[in-house]
């Protein structure tokens, strides 16, 4: 995983609530075995709209995406966070995200920000007087900046040292591989399997 | 905390604590890994790219469900795409010791059917699979949620997961449920009232004397739409009801080992001093069928009320996602709810595509027949559900009443199949998921339960089997 400090780029304002990852990305683009190549399904069905905020030249290039509350709720699929990466986007800010598809994102360095309503809303009123507007979401001061304003957001010390550092949880996770195999010894006999002994 | 009393979601959280740290998440043990082939590949191309093994391959269990054609199973998938992803799992499994039930098994279907009727779905467990509604698991008494990718390659090397600790949410049902109204009835008429955001950062466990009173079936359908909430997880303690439903299942314990668990699960209840973060009561007895109307599950109303008018919404991002909804939906403010016509009726899905949700169905189509023009699709759950279907006549039923009787997958839940609404056709679906284009895109879904999908399909316009002649 990339490390996240700092990043500072233009904001696309996409003013709708309750963006499932259904409209992330739908099913059908989820067929793919890699992890790579899923922009060309993110939000499928909006983009074949010229006029949906994606489209418009002013906003080409812009990587920090600004979203109204509940975003990514829905599906479990890891897709929607590798389609909105491999279309360029860096951090999503929303007042509030699905928790899974928020687990997903800081997983995989995709940084999402939760900033109130309110901040929100100045922040969509600012791109879209000026889409030149420099955005800079800042993970070691935990704030957003632009023009003159500074939103601080929250997120806990352990997240973002790993976003930070580019740790992969499966090694940091098999540091412990004693304490799992202790747990495992005290584990129930009578609890499932899905091989039977003999397999 | 020793003298503190505990809630279910707390108990089993600290059962399965392997390594707790101050200011780190819990690394938690998982006792039970679902797999299927859309969110898998990546986590096992992970491994092969470190040169790890899955750590217990024994704790693990994969099934094709999402791609699968509902027709023609015994021929090769049509679709490349969807083939290449299913040949993709039948070889991770191969090369990484994992048992998958393929197409056309006797045990294969949709995942979170497959795994509580193998009797591996158990109370006090901990299950995960890259799959949003493992929350369906929890009616058992386990905690069961959806997880990422990465979590899924996570938990294939290491058996366990870090994560924090949830918060818990009480959603209390008092009160009988009225005839003709279903468990569907309930958690789509809960996730109206209490938002699609309602249950989020929780643990839901859904008690009260109308719950209690549910079977394992409909217990499951409200545990699995917890995630329509918001929430993590949803659970149901273990009682009488479920481990009638376990007993003799393939995978649950036997003999002496029968007699432990069940000792065990009997401890499995929220203690009567233990605190929830929040708390939530409905009443059973006023419910009614109820149907969405909008593009998220939280957009439903009772099927007796009208299509609502956006203009007397008062929240400002809600009333623009109504005006959204109804232009999508092709939908008029003061519509009857009722006089809604639709093109397709689509029975099935890990809400509700069980054994009791196609009896419920085929009881209302028994002697009736479908309304001209309208597909009604019966796909059940599993190949276990679709043969018990057939040995008790339940396909004659749907066959003579003109709707197509298919086999296992996730079909058009979510339209990755070729089961899927053209653009503009509506559909009533016993589903979960009534987004935009869920079921194809540009198609309209109402989600109902399956008694008003029975009924729909009769008279082509959304209804209840109380409007049946
Ligand atoms: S039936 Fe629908 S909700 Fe259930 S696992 Fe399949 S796609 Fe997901």
């Amino acid at each position: 995983m990339e490390k996240f400090t700092t990043h500072t780029g233009r904001a696309v304002p996409l003013r709708r609530s309750n963006v499932d990852t259904d409209q992330i990305i739908p099913a059908v683009y989820l067929k793919r075995v890699t992890r790579t190549g899923f922009e060309d399904g993110l939000f499928a069905a909006w983009r074949q709209d010229p006029g949906f905020v994606l489209n418009r030249p002013e906003y080409a290039g812009a990587d920090v995406l600004v979203a109204g509350a509940d975003f990514g709720t829905g599906s479990s699929r890891e897709h929607a966070v590798w389609a909105l990466q491999n279309y360029g986007f860096k951090a999503v800010i929303s007042p509030r995200f699905g928790d899974i598809f928020r687990g997903n994102s800081l997983k995989g360095g995709l940084l999402t920000v939760l900033l109130p309503e309110s901040d929100v809303e100045r922040l969509w009123q600012a791109v879209e007087e000026d889409p030149t507007t420099a955005v800079t979401v800042d993970l070691v001061e935990r704030e957003v900046r632009y023009a003159d304003v500074v939103l601080p957001f929250e997120i806990d010390d352990y997240t973002r040292w790993r976003l930070m550092e580019g740790l992969d949880d499966i090694g940091l996770t098999l540091r412990h591989a004693e304490e799992v195999e202790i747990f495992e010894q005290s584990r129930p006999a009578w609890k499932p399997r899905t091989l039977a002994a003999a397999d | 905390m020793a003298d503190k009393g505990r809630t279910l979601a707390e108990k089993i959280w600290q059962e399965h604590v392997v390594r707790s740290a101050e200011g780190e998440p819990d690394l938690l043990y998982i006792d039970l890994h679902l797999v299927h082939e859309v969110t898998s590949p990546q986590a096992f191309d992970g491994l092969r790219l470190a040169g790890r093994a899955v750590r217990r391959p024994d704790l693990t269990i994969a099934t094709e469900d999402h791609n699968v054609p509902t027709v023609n199973i015994d021929q090769p998938i049509a679709d490349i795409v969807s083939r290449t992803q299913v040949e993709t799992l039948r070889k991770n499994c191969a090369d990484f010791g994992i048992r998958l039930h393929r197409m056309g098994d006797a045990s294969q279907g949709v995942v979170h059917v497959i795994g509580p009727q193998l009797g591996l779905t158990q109370p006090g467990t901990t299950i995960v699979c890259g799959d949003s509604h493992t929350s369906t698991h929890g009616a058992f008494g386990a905690l069961a949620f959806g997880i990422g990718t990465s979590e899924v390659e996570h938990v294939l090397a290491t058996q366990t997961l870090p994560q924090y600790r949830p918060k818990t949410m009480a959603i209390t049902v008092n009160g009988t449920l009225p005839d003709g109204v279903t468990s569907k009835d309930i958690i789509l008429a809960l996730i109206a009232k209490i938002g699609t955001g309602g249950g989020q950062g929780y643990v839901i466990e859904y008690r009260g004397e109308a719950i209690r009173a549910l079977s394992m079936e409909a217990r499951m359908t409200i545990c699995n739409m917890s995630i329509e909430a918001g929430a993590r997880a949803g659970m149901i303690a273990p009682d009488e009801t479920t481990f009638a439903y376990l007993k003799g299942r393939q995978h649950a314990p036997s003999g002496a080992d029968w007699d432990a668990a069940v000792a065990y699960w009997r401890t499995l209840v929220t203690d009567d001093d233990a605190t929830f973060d929040a708390e939530v009561v409905i009443d059973a007895s006023d419910l009614t069928p109820f149907v969405t109307w909008g593009t998220n599950p939280g957009q439903g109303a009772p099927l007796g009320a009208s299509v609502p008018d956006p203009s007397t919404i008062v929240d400002d991002a809600e009333r623009a996602s109504a005006e959204r909804a109804l232009e999508y939906m092709g939908l008029r403010p003061g519509t009857k709810l009722r006089d809604i016509e639709v093109n397709t009726v689509f029975l099935g899905s890990c809400t509700n595509g069980r054994i009791e949700d196609l009896r419920a169905a085929a009881a209302v189509l028994k002697g009736r027949k479908v309304a001209d023009g309208v597909r009604v699709l019966v796909v059940p759950g599993s190949m276990a559900v679709k043969q018990q279907a057939e040995s008790e006549g339940l396909h004659s039923v749907f066959v003579e009443a003109g709707a197509e009787w298919r086999s296992a997958g996730c079909s058009m839940c979510l339209g990755m199949n070729p089961d899927q609404l053209a653009p503009g056709e509506r559909s009533a679906s016993t589903s979960n998921r009534n987004f935009e284009g869920r079921q194809g895109k540009g198609g309209r879904t109402h989600l109902v339960s399956p008694l008003v999908a029975a009924a729909t399909a009769v008279r082509g316009r959304l209804s209840a089997p109380s409007d049946l002649d």
